[in-house]
């Protein structure tokens, strides 16, 4: 009885939290829906987008939800070049190849952080930190609630960008038919170079709206790792409804998680949900291919 | 080329110690040993079995904490830490095979499912009591080979014998059907099966070997550093750099784990003379070399150093 | 077997002595002018940065002091040089940090700031027989494991948590007895498991009731959930045990979310007695009561350390006066060793009757390790200033007990 009055707030909390797991994940998910790869440096990316905005605001003073028209396009030109030079040459096309690409990438990115950045806790202070939207049955931080609303956003954006433009419809091609694709004249390298800057972009909308509600360490990205791949296999790989309601189901169960069994198990909850997928239903809810 | 190779090992590493009276340097030899030893149970699994797994933090931690608590709670002496902890190892890689490989998970899924299972276990040990939580395990300082503490010479010598046991051990596997049978699962797991194997037996009995092994090699690193907790334990760290030795140094081979695991300390040890004491850096160059290695040279440093050898025209290879 | 085509010649050879050089042993002792090595050991990076540079610059300063005061008489005026080490905010980084402090040729060790990072470094300095005297780190078993290296200047748990719930008690009957509830929120590592062990055998004790214990990770930044489950429980009193940018974040997430308690008194609350806090986050702060280290105000060198402190733009933090009166400590044991032999030092530390230094402890007298006169103050922040309601001799006033209602 006792619970159930904060029962809500903590799924309200869920939301918000959830809405940039679902974020983080809808890059994953395009990334692998195309290029079949399992991206291991997708964490560490988002945590370098997270320093990106973490040091705009700090040194050029620059709001993390402005910055976004800045990190997003840089992150893009980022996630394309790695893949296009360093992903695409290194795995000769083998598949675990490319897994342990993407580890080593994961592994320098945090790294350098870490040696450049040191690993203390940065957070940012804007005017907005800790203001509270009050819902009647619950209070939202401000800076959560515009991370939810903004996920939302960009998820219909991306949305948008795959069903209904000429880029989109190329992607799409090579996901459902890479040999096919080439064969009527797409570019195949570059069509997976653009999905994964496509993929790393996301991720730098996500650290924006992120970054006012939490912190940035190097090791922030582990975090995030499994989190996200949760949610793909959860949603289903390269399906973006799954992505985004996976998304929030994992966050609402990593908050009730926290409340109920206590801070330290909160995240168990998800990894265990992580394994069964993995063992009984890898194809997760909504299981399908970039539909 | 291999059994003189080995030799010049055993001659450096017996007079290591009275080369060096430095304890920076006999610490250094063993945390390579260390590395080597359980980069060669990843190597059985991963290299001459095809199966990577990237939480073999999993055994790490659970032989480490199998050890602690066995002293801390129940007062054994610390050398049984050392079957307990093989016993928890392979307690652990068994139901992770068990799990894995009974519902089919392979390549990339295999990899994440024992990414997730280190990290569950990490928030585990981080909640419950027995494994002293966020605080870890502190087991008493007691010096001397009767509570396995030998002092870092001790402890080097210790290493020296179970890396020349596990190089052993993985001789031995390379020319057994076992071996042979990993081969072939590595190489097509399909046709292995058509062919008569038992694909999910051989896959568990490697995991759990694998397991074992690192398992010990987790109740050496407590006995060594006297300390644990659930980020050294089940952290990625641990994982990370026990994958990364037998790749760099050569999947598959019986020296691979040895010889990356030296090349990695060292270039990491150059690394921290040249760029300064700050954390990071090291790991820095072992992504890197990751990558690079991934780029030119899958075989790692012996698939590099026996293309060398057998060069045309050459005299034949020992 | 050829080497293939392996070259063995001049160049090799000196490409490869050189390589060997530089991998040489570390720490080549040259000629120098006579100095006694410290070693400043504190987590200057990760989690615990804030407090760990905060307490090595105290160390410093002291240093400065000692050597522009003559350095150490009884060696010919020799200097003190620090030796700077970073635990990283973790144990094992720590215990490494003193192996490598030992071969570096440290006399003493003086640090580690954090409980956790304790326990390990003074194990690892007892291998070596190196003196190490623990700054802050509160826990315990730092001294009751018989390591004879080791000595701690400040307060342990036990001493603090006496004069924390002395004083709850005095505070809570001159009100009337409003507080019955209690819910105790800490962070995992050794120091705040070791306070709410001990905290939920005291309190029952004393007639109040643990509704419950809610423990979190360094770092943590969110703390809706635990708010949440203190809005929904009610309790009359709130304790926090953490480090410095949690207990600001709790602090500021309760008053954020409007949380009526009657009041918040922290044990070795982070921020709760930290000018850094107060300044930042002013309403946050107020009424805040804390039961923390503090330095002597009556004595004028303290006065003057913090002008200093605060000149360099640095915040007056209990990190900063403790770890500079353990240099101090050290210094006098230095002397009166007459030399940098460790066991002589470590002798001298077992002897010191130190009163030099600026903690309101009286001369030192060390009984296992933990200095017999050292106890914490209780504070309270009113009206944007932090106000010093215990010990009475030179305590400001009365505590403001309970928080007035209606503010947030």
């Amino acid at each position: 009885m006792l619970e159930f009055q904060i029962f809500l707030p903590a799924v309200v909390n869920g939301l918000t939290l959830g809405a940039v797991y679902a974020l983080v994940a809808l890059g994953l998910t395009l990334i692998y829906g195309v290029l079949h790869i399992i991206n291991f440096a997708h964490g560490s990316l988002l945590m370098a987008a997270l320093y990106a905005a973490f040091f705009l605001k700090d040194g050029l003073g620059i709001d993390p939800y402005l910055a976004m028209p800045l990190l997003v396009p840089a992150f893009f030109a980022a996630g394309y070049a790695l893949q296009r030079w360093v992903i695409g040459k290194a795995s000769h096309g083998k598949d675990q190849n490319v897994l342990l690409v993407t580890l080593g990438i994961s592994i320098v990115v945090e790294n350098l952080a870490l040696y450049f950045f040191r690993a203390d806790t940065r957070t940012v202070e804007t005017p907005l930190s800790y203001e509270m939207l009050d819902l009647g049955f619950a209070l939202v931080p401000w800076p959560r609630a515009i991370g939810f609303f903004a996920a939302l956003l960009v998820a219909v954006v991306l949305w948008w960008t795959i069903e209904r433009t000429d880029l989109g419809r190329a992607i799409r091609a090579v996901a459902k038919e890479r040999q096919g694709a080439r064969l009527v004249g797409i570019d195949v390298d570059h069509v997976f170079a653009m999905s994964f800057g496509i993929g790393t972009a996301v991720l730098g909308a996500a650290a924006c709206l992120l970054l006012p509600s939490f912190y940035v360490t190097p090791g922030v990205g582990n975090v995030f790792v499994l989190v996200a791949f949760t949610v793909v296999v959860l949603g289903g790989m390269g399906s973006f409804t799954g992505a985004l309601v996976g998304g929030l189901a994992i966050g609402v169960t990593e908050s009730l998680g926290g409340l109920f069994l206590g801070q330290a198990l909160g995240q168990l909850g998800i990894f265990l949900i992580f394994i069964l997928l993995l063992l009984f239903r890898p194809t997760g809810l909504f299981g399908s291919r970039l539909a | 080329m291999r059994n003189a190779a080995l030799g010049a090992f055993l001659v450096a590493a017996l007079a290591l110690p009275f080369v060096t009276g430095s304890e920076f340097w006999i610490k250094f030899a063993f945390t390579t040993l260390l590395f080597a030893f359980m980069g060669q149970a990843w190597n059985i699994l991963g290299g001459y079995g095809g199966q990577f797994s990237f939480g073999h933090a999993l055994f790490f931690g659970t032989g480490a904490y199998a050890a602690a608590v066995a002293q801390n709670s129940f007062g054994l002496n610390a050398w049984l830490g050392l079957p307990l902890g093989a016993a928890a190892g392979g307690a652990a890689g068994w139901a992770a095979g068990y799990l894995s490989f009974r519902y089919g998970l392979k390549g990339s899924y295999f990899a994440l499912v024992t990414l997730a299972f280190a990290e569950v276990f990490r928030i585990l040990a981080n909640a419950v009591d027995f494994t002293g939580a966020g605080v870890g395990l502190f087991v008493k300082l007691q010096p001397g080979w009767a509570d396995l503490q030998p002092g870092y010479v001790g402890f080097y010598y210790l290493l020296v014998a179970l890396v020349l046991a596990s190089v052993w051990l993985a001789w031995r596997i390379e020319n057994s059907r076992f071996g042979a049978q990993l081969t072939a699962i590595r190489e097509n797991e399909a046709a292995a099966a058509a062919l008569g194997v038992d694909a999910y037996a051989v896959k568990v009995r490697a995991i759990a070997l694998s397991g074992a092994m690192t398992g010990i090699g987790g109740v050496i690193y407590v006995q060594f550093y006297l300390y644990i907790d659930p980020g050294i334990a089940y952290g990625p760290g641990v994982s990370v750099e026990i994958l990364l030795v037998s790749i760099i140094g050569g999947m598959g081979t019986v020296l691979g784990p040895l010889l990356g695991s030296t090349v990695l300390h060292a270039a990491s040890e150059l690394a921290r003379r040249v760029m300064g004491d700050a954390p990071g850096i090291h790991l820095v160059f072992y992504g890197v070399l990751l990558v690079l290695m991934v780029r030119f040279m899958p075989d790692g440093l012996i698939g590099l150093l026996k293309r060398r050898a057998s060069r045309p025209a050459e005299a034949p290879r020992a | 077997m050829k080497l293939a085509d392996k070259k063995i010649d001049r160049r090799t050879v000196l490409a490869g002595a050189a390589a060997i050089g530089a991998l040489a042993a570390p720490g080549i002792a040259g000629a120098q002018a006579p100095t006694v090595k410290v070693g400043v050991l504190h987590p200057v990076t990760g989690p615990l940065a804030f407090s760990g540079n905060q307490a090595r610059q105290g160390a410093l300063l002291a240093i400065e002091d000692v050597n522009a005061a003559g350095g150490i008489k009884s060696m010919g005026g020799a200097r003190l040089e620090a030796l700077l080490a970073d635990a990283q905010s973790r144990p094992d980084v720590g215990a490494a940090e003193v192996d490598k402090l030992h071969e570096a040729g440290a006399a003493a060790i003086v640090g580690p700031f954090a409980s956790g990072i304790a326990l390990a470094t003074t194990q690892a300095a007892a291998r070596h027989n190196l003196p190490h005297i623990v700054d802050v780190g509160v826990v315990d078993q730092i001294v009751t494991r018989g390591l004879t290296n080791t000595f701690r200047f400040g307060p342990g748990v036990a001493t603090i948590v006496d004069t924390a719930l002395e004083n709850l008690v005095r505070i809570n009957d001159q009100a009337g007895k409003p507080a019955k509830t209690v819910m105790i929120i800490h962070e995992e590592s050794a120091f705040g498991t070791g306070m709410a062990t001990t905290l939920n055998t005291r309190l029952p004790q004393l007639g109040f009731e643990v509704m419950e214990t809610i423990k979190h990770a360094n770092p943590t930044r969110d703390f809706a959930n635990i708010v949440l489950r203190v809005q929904a429980r009610r309790p009359d009193l709130i304790i926090p045990s953490n480090y410095y940018d949690e207990y600001v974040l709790f602090a500021r997430a309760l008053q954020q979310n409007r949380v009526q308690a009657k009041g918040i008194y922290s044990i070795l609350g982070g921020g709760a007695s930290s000018y850094r806090f107060v300044k930042e986050f002013p309403q946050a702060a107020e009424y805040v009561m804390d039961c923390n280290h503090w330095f002597d105000p009556r004595k004028a060198a303290s006065l003057r350390l913090k002008e200093r402190v605060e000149a360099k733009n640095l915040f007056f933090t209990y990190e900063v006066f403790l770890a500079y009166s353990c240099i101090l400590l050290l210094a006098d044991a230095i002397e009166r060793a007459r030399g940098a032999d460790r066991a002589a030092i470590t002798a001298a530390l077992a002897s010191s009757t130190f009163a030099d230094h600026i903690m309101p402890y009286g001369p030192t007298r060390f009984v296992n390790g933990q200095n017999q006169g050292a106890r914490p103050v209780v504070t309270q922040v009113l009206q944007r200033d932090i106000k010093l309601i215990y010990p009475l001799e030179f305590a400001s006033g009365n505590a403001v007990f309970p928080r007035p209602q209606g503010r947030t």
